[in-house]
């Protein structure tokens, strides 16, 4: 039965961790946007203009509220008809071309990231001790390097949690993209199915696959934050 | 056609999409909270080599996607056919419906046992205490004393788990149940009209918006007891809390 | 066989933490109407002691009788244990933290127990449980939560929950010391009509004034021993011990 799993022509181990490989790139590239859209939500949510923050506070609550497929759906087909709405006007003799899944992925992804991101952020800065912000005033320094030198390294300790969490919840919910027909784990464990016959076989190795994938993000995350609390004693 | 054409055209199945996320998601909550507590109560007061299948079960649960739990569920029965023929369990996997539920409630069941385990650590020891010494059995501590406070306590992160199994219900829909997915999906591979995926997220939000407001109000009798003094924090933040 | 008029009797009690020994072979008996008050100083087992009389600690080793019902203890394992919880209750406490149920009433919790333990019906329960909150000055207060009252409230409905078992006994574990100065003297008052009423008490306390004036027997422990033990004029007046001598010199 391990020939199943070989690697080459006859197992489908080189598909699957191909597949896996996918899973692994959109996570990573969904990451670094997500985090960027949760930054710009939280300080839209704590600007002083009311606009934004309820431009923030509508961002967060509806991303939050809506099943993450369905936001992969309005994305991947949203998406495609504006780009080929745009297409239509620009170069009517164009043919219609398709947004990338890949491309709506890391878009739905990370917004729903960004969403849940940005809640993370805001409490985090909101329990931020101000009293340094105060020392950082009293010996001049202006409001950006306070922000830059005091706040930010510090935010990060209390988000750090939070966004871990996210993490792993974000690289779960990449399993989504199989469905709008991205090459990721989920559909090549689908393609290896459809061969052989196997479904239990093959989707618990990808669940398998998956649990490794977030226990080892555990525990990356657990030394991360243990790094992240030196020097600060539990109360 | 706009928006509201596509309502009024389709809006018979987009409500019945509707009652099944519903039905589905109640369903599998309450499935999951009929068995959570004696889980908890595993988690609280068993040995660590007794509670190490049950941790096993819900690391493995909060780990993998559950879209994967799904397929293993529904496509991953196809593999024993035979065998749950035999056992005539096969009627019962056949069906989409049976599978998704399945897959809700044994992963609701995962993330309510541990919401349920740290309700039952926040009970205050003095009032088990008082109850033992009043001569309460074990059972009715736990029925009289325990869980009434266990349940205060989880009851804002239960909230949030309800609504959480209501997003994910909606991958139902891939294993062609027509929820409000399912249904939305139907529609606009007739239609090709975007709008009705608009429709879809706020039936979605309305969904949540009317849960949060039954739930605040259930949080605010179980709560009645903490007077103006020690008045908690508004709790129910709908997601606030994340799964991971 | 105890003589009949003995209602409580605890043998030989022995308690290890771990590799502490924190009791160290306790003997006491108490006769109906008694009241006894055990002194010590922090660390010096009194609580421990106290729990082990109704077994919310398991003594290591040791003999408790109650009313007839007997539990023997050996190794940390009590032969007969499905006598604890009538041991139980038969014997009312009263905790230094209240311990009230925050999620029910005032009434809801004296009801509690002859409802839930007893199988008493609601009516004849709750009949009993403003009679016994009158007694404790608290019928005004009945339907309120526990954190809308005071500590001193607190503590007296946490007394009237015991009462309201109708038990053998009532064991006190430091009643007052969770208490503002101003609301001690409310409880004291509370326990002192209990004493006059003939009640037996076994009760824990920092209280010098109490176990000097109210209690008909006074037991000293000191690291988890017996050190003196007597009525309490004679051993107050004439300390026999260096120990006890130094504990009240302390505490005057
Ligand atoms: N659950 C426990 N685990 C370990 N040690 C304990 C435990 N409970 C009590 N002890 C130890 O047993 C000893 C006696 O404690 P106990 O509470 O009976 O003292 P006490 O006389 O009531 O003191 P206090 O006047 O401070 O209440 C102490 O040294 C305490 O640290
Ligand atoms: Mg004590």
């Amino acid at each position: 039965m391990f020939e199943l799993f070989s690697y080459g022509d006859a197992g489908w181990g080189d598909e699957i961790l191909r597949g896996l490989a996918i899973t692994v790139q959109l996570a990573i590239v969904t990451l670094p946007v997500g985090l960027f859209l949760g930054f710009l939500a939280a300080a839209a949510s704590m600007s002083r203009l009311l606009p934004l923050r309820l431009l923030g506070f509508g961002y967060t609550t509806v991303m939050r509220g809506l099943p993450e497929i369905l936001t992969l759906f309005v994305v991947y087909n949203g998406a495609g008809l504006l780009i080929n709405a745009v297409l239509q006007w620009w170069a009517p003799e164009a043919a219609p071309t398709d947004f990338s899944p890949f491309a709506a992925g890391v878009v739905a992804l990370g917004m729903v990231f960004g969403a849940f991101a940005a809640e993370v952020l805001r409490g985090a800065f909101q329990s931020l001790d101000s009293g340094q912000a105060e020392a950082g005033r009293a010996i001049g320094m202006t409001e950006r390097q306070i922000f830059l030198r005091i706040r930010l390294p510090q935010v990060w300790r209390f988000a750090l949690p939070g966004l871990g969490n996210l993490w792993i919840n974000m690289l779960k919910d990449t399993a989504l993209v199989s469905v709008i027909a991205l090459d990721d784990l989920m559909r090549m464990t689908k393609v290896a199915v459809g061969v052989t016959k196997q479904p239990f076989t093959f989707y618990l190795l990808a669940c398998l696959i998956y649990w490794a994938m977030c226990v080892l993000s555990e525990l990356v995350l657990g030394q991360m934050e243990r790094r992240a609390n030196r020097g600060i004693r539990r109360a | 056609m706009n928006p509201l054409e596509i309502l009024a055209q389709y809006w018979p199945r987009l409500l019945d999409g509707t009652l099944m996320t519903i039905k589905l998601t109640l369903l599998g909550a309450l499935i999951a909270a009929l068995v959570s507590p004696a889980f908890a109560l595993i988690r609280v007061h068993a040995s660590p080599m007794a509670q190490a299948p049950l941790r096993l079960y819900v690391s493995f649960m909060r780990g993998t996607p559950i879209l994967a739990q799904l397929f293993l569920i529904y496509y991953g029965s196809g593999q024993f056919r035979p065998l749950l023929q035999d056992w005539g369990l096969w009627t019962f996997f056949r069906d989409p419906f049976n599978c998704a539920l399945l897959a809700f409630a044994l992963n609701s069941t995962a993330y309510q046992t541990e919401i349920l385990r740290g309700g039952i650590l926040g009970v205050a020891r003095g009032e088990i205490e008082a109850a033992k010494a009043i001569g309460m059995s074990r059972f009715t501590a736990l029925r009289r004393v325990v869980f009434p406070h266990a349940y205060r306590i989880a009851w804002p992160a239960l909230g949030n788990e309800v609504i959480l199994l209501m997003k994910a219900s909606a991958l139902a829909s891939v294993v062609t149940v027509f929820d409000v997915m399912g249904r939305t999906r139907q529609v606009f591979s007739k239609t090709f009209d975007f709008s009705v995926y608009l429709w879809a997220a706020l039936i979605y939000l309305c969904i949540t918006a009317v849960f949060v407001l039954l739930w605040r109000q259930a949080e605010r009798r179980l709560s009645r007891h903490i007077g103006a003094r020690h008045q908690a924090p508004a709790t129910v933040q709908p997601l606030k809390e994340t799964r991971a | 066989m105890t003589p009949p008029d003995i209602i409580l009797k605890a043998e030989d009690i022995h308690k290890s933490f771990g590799s502490v020994e924190v009791l160290k072979g306790i003997s006491l008996a108490a006769r109906n109407h008694d009241v006894i008050s055990i002194l010590g100083s922090s660390g010096s087992g009194k609580s421990t002691f106290l729990r082990c009389l109704n077994f919310l600690e398991t003594p290591t080793s040791g003999k408790v009788t109650v009313h007839g019902e007997e539990i023997l203890v050996k190794n940390g394992k009590p032969q007969n244990a499905r006598h604890i919880e009538a041991i139980r209750a038969r014997l009312g406490m009263v905790f230094q933290q209240f311990n009230l149920w925050t999620h029910r009433t005032v009434l809801e919790n004296v009801m509690e127990g002859p409802i839930q333990v007893k199988g008493e019906p609601k009516a004849e329960a709750r009949s009993k449980a403003e009679a016994f909150l009158k007694r404790v000055g608290l019928e005004e207060r009945m339907h309120m939560y526990p954190s809308q009252l005071s500590g001193g409230q607190q503590q007296r409905v946490a007394i009237a929950r015991a009462l309201a078992m109708e038990p053998d006994a009532i064991l006190f574990d430091e009643p007052t010391s969770a208490l503002d100065p101003e609301l001690v003297g409310e409880v004291l008052k509370v326990m002192q009509d209990l004493a006059a009423e003939g009640r037996t008490m076994i009760v824990v306390t920092h209280e010098m004034g109490f176990a000097r004036e109210v209690s008909s027997e006074v037991v000293f422990l000191h690291e988890g021993r017996i050190a003196e033990q007597g009525p309490p004029g004679e051993m107050f007046t004439n300390p026999k011990t260096e120990e006890f001598r130094r504990f009240i010199a302390k505490a005057m």
